[in-house]
């Protein structure tokens, strides 16, 4: 399980450096559901096998599915990949190498001083999710749940067609 | 030792019968349909015209492999084995007989919904990485209508999950020991039979490669195997999504006098041809029609079935 975990781990850092560096938006996504599908594989040796399939059901299945079809609907092109491109020089990441790098440090500050933190609870199934969601962080769920349908609304309100001379086809 | 060999005899066994069931699907659909629309279909080679599977092989496998120089080499390549992949690897979670299955995990249901979900991306990377513009049309179609039917899949199979009190599909099966799910359930099997039709692209929700309008949509540039290969995912899919059917809500392998393999099959076959003869029956619906009612009529239909069943379960229990 430890060899699954250190390559599962390994396998998401390397996928995680090529979205950012890759220049063409597709292919970053790409290598971003492999990096999603790796974490997914973390959880699932750390022993949440649920959050495991939601990473996979709702992070690669869902969401970058949306962005996948934004980035077809908006059908950038050669000319979006040579800016891209552009914007990739290194000027451009070094300051926020600089900044991860001491967050980096900090990380490693803590792990090797507290020892205790790294440890994962075992067996994290579906009722300690279900229970720890509807009774601790009840609230939290609320609020998203507020916000959620904040968004709804707001995409009915831009989607909705405005009444006009045209046909209203409504079947 | 002979108990690792026997495990790899089934994993093999459980992972090529999809293979062939899918090339022997291809024959059935023909034959079926020519019959539900009183025509012969193919019955020249060999017997029962069974040869064609053979035939369509030899074809489909020597046909010019052919990239087209616009495209996106890697992902046009990538995005077939994608739809194959993840529909072989719901397969391994699905419970044959009480003895032969793969595995069973624990989240059966969910990985199986999680493979579903990723087997959207081959069909929307085919569209995108063709290079052109039925077939991006086809794949912007295909991920608005299986992104939205899966929503309703996944809260559909929630009323039998609440039943049997667990993701196991193993443990879903034999919950159903004095009831089939169909009865209590019958209105998420309803959704997710709808839903099912929708991820797998079938007709009457083949509008993805609607052949009147997007030429054959998402897969317009491919041919040879890697069109074979989305052939195969196809069946693979109607497949995996029969066997679902019987798993959730018609018991299994459960059922009397026969044994439980020959069950599994008969209930199997007896889905896999319902798929076929909504195919000759039903017309295909316009695009926004299938997104109003998905969205209008499949989701609080289901989310109310949801609600009812919980009600339900919390009242007969206290």
């Amino acid at each position: 399980m430890t060899l699954i975990y250190y390559l599962a781990a390994a396998v998401a850092v390397i996928s995680t450096a090529m979205v950012i560096t890759r220049s063409n938006a597709v292919h970053a996504l790409l290598y971003m559901i492999v990096s999603l599908l790796s974490l997914a594989l973390i959880f699932f040796t750390l022993g949440a096998p649920f959050v495991a399939a939601l990473e996979v059901i709702i992070y690669a299945g869902a969401i970058v599915v949306l962005f996948v079809f934004v980035i077809m609907m908006l059908n950038l092109g050669a000319e979006a990949t040579a800016r891209e491109r552009r914007w990739l020089q290194p000027k451009a990441w070094i300051g926020p190498a600089i900044l991860t790098a001491i967050l980096f440090a900090e990380f490693l500050v803590v792990v090797a001083t507290e020892p205790a933190a790294t440890g994962a609870p075992a067996g994290v199934g579906v009722k300690r999710v279900g229970a720890a969601l509807y009774g601790r962080y009840v609230l939290g769920v609320e609020l998203a749940a507020m916000l959620l349908l904040a968004g709804l609304v707001g995409a009915f309100h831009l989607g909705r067609r405005v009444p006009s001379g045209d046909e209203e086809d409504e079947s | 030792m002979t108990d690792v060999l026997l495990q790899v005899a089934v994993i093999l066994g459980v992972l090529n019968a999809p293979l062939i069931l899918a090339a022997l699907l291809i024959w059935l659909e023909r034959r079926f349909l020519a019959l539900l629309q009183d025509r012969y279909g193919p019955n020249r080679v060999g017997p029962l015209g069974l040869g064609i599977v053979l035939a369509d092989m030899i074809k489909i496998f020597t046909k010019e492999d052919w990239v087209p120089p616009f495209a996106d080499r890697a992902v046009f390549t990538l995005a077939p084995a994608v739809i194959v992949i993840t529909g072989l690897m719901s397969v391994a979670v699905i419970p044959i007989t009480e003895t032969i299955g793969v595995t069973d995990l624990n989240i059966g249901l969910l990985f199986f919904l999680a493979m579903s979900s990723m087997g959207v991306y081959s069909v929307v990377l085919a569209g995108w990485a063709s290079n052109n513009k039925y077939a991006l049309l086809g794949g912007l179609r295909a991920s608005a209508q299986m992104v939205s039917y899966e929503v309703f899949m996944g809260l559909s199979l929630m009323g039998v999950v609440l039943m049997a009190g667990s993701f196991s599909l193993r443990d879903i099966v034999a919950a159903q020991q004095d009831i089939w799910f169909i009865v209590p359930q019958f209105l998420g099997f309803v959704i997710f039979f709808i839903a099912g039709l929708a991820e797998t692209h079938r007709l009457p929700f083949d509008l993805p490669e609607a052949e009147a309008e997007l030429v054959a949509g998402f897969h317009s540039e491919y041919s040879g195997m890697k069109f074979g290969m989305f052939f195969v995912g196809e069946y693979v899919g109607v497949t995996v999504i029969a066997a679902m059917i019987v798993t959730l809500f018609f018991g299994g392998w459960m059922g009397p006098v026969l044994p439980g393999i020959v069950w599994f099959g008969l209930k199997l076959l007896f889905f896999i041809l319902i798929f076929i003869l909504l195919r000759a029956a039903l017309p295909r619906p316009r695009f926004d029609q299938l997104m109003a009612f998905g969205w209008k009529v499949l989701l609080p239909l289901s989310l109310l079935n949801l609600v009812v069943t919980a009600g339900a379960l919390l009242l007969w229990k206290a």
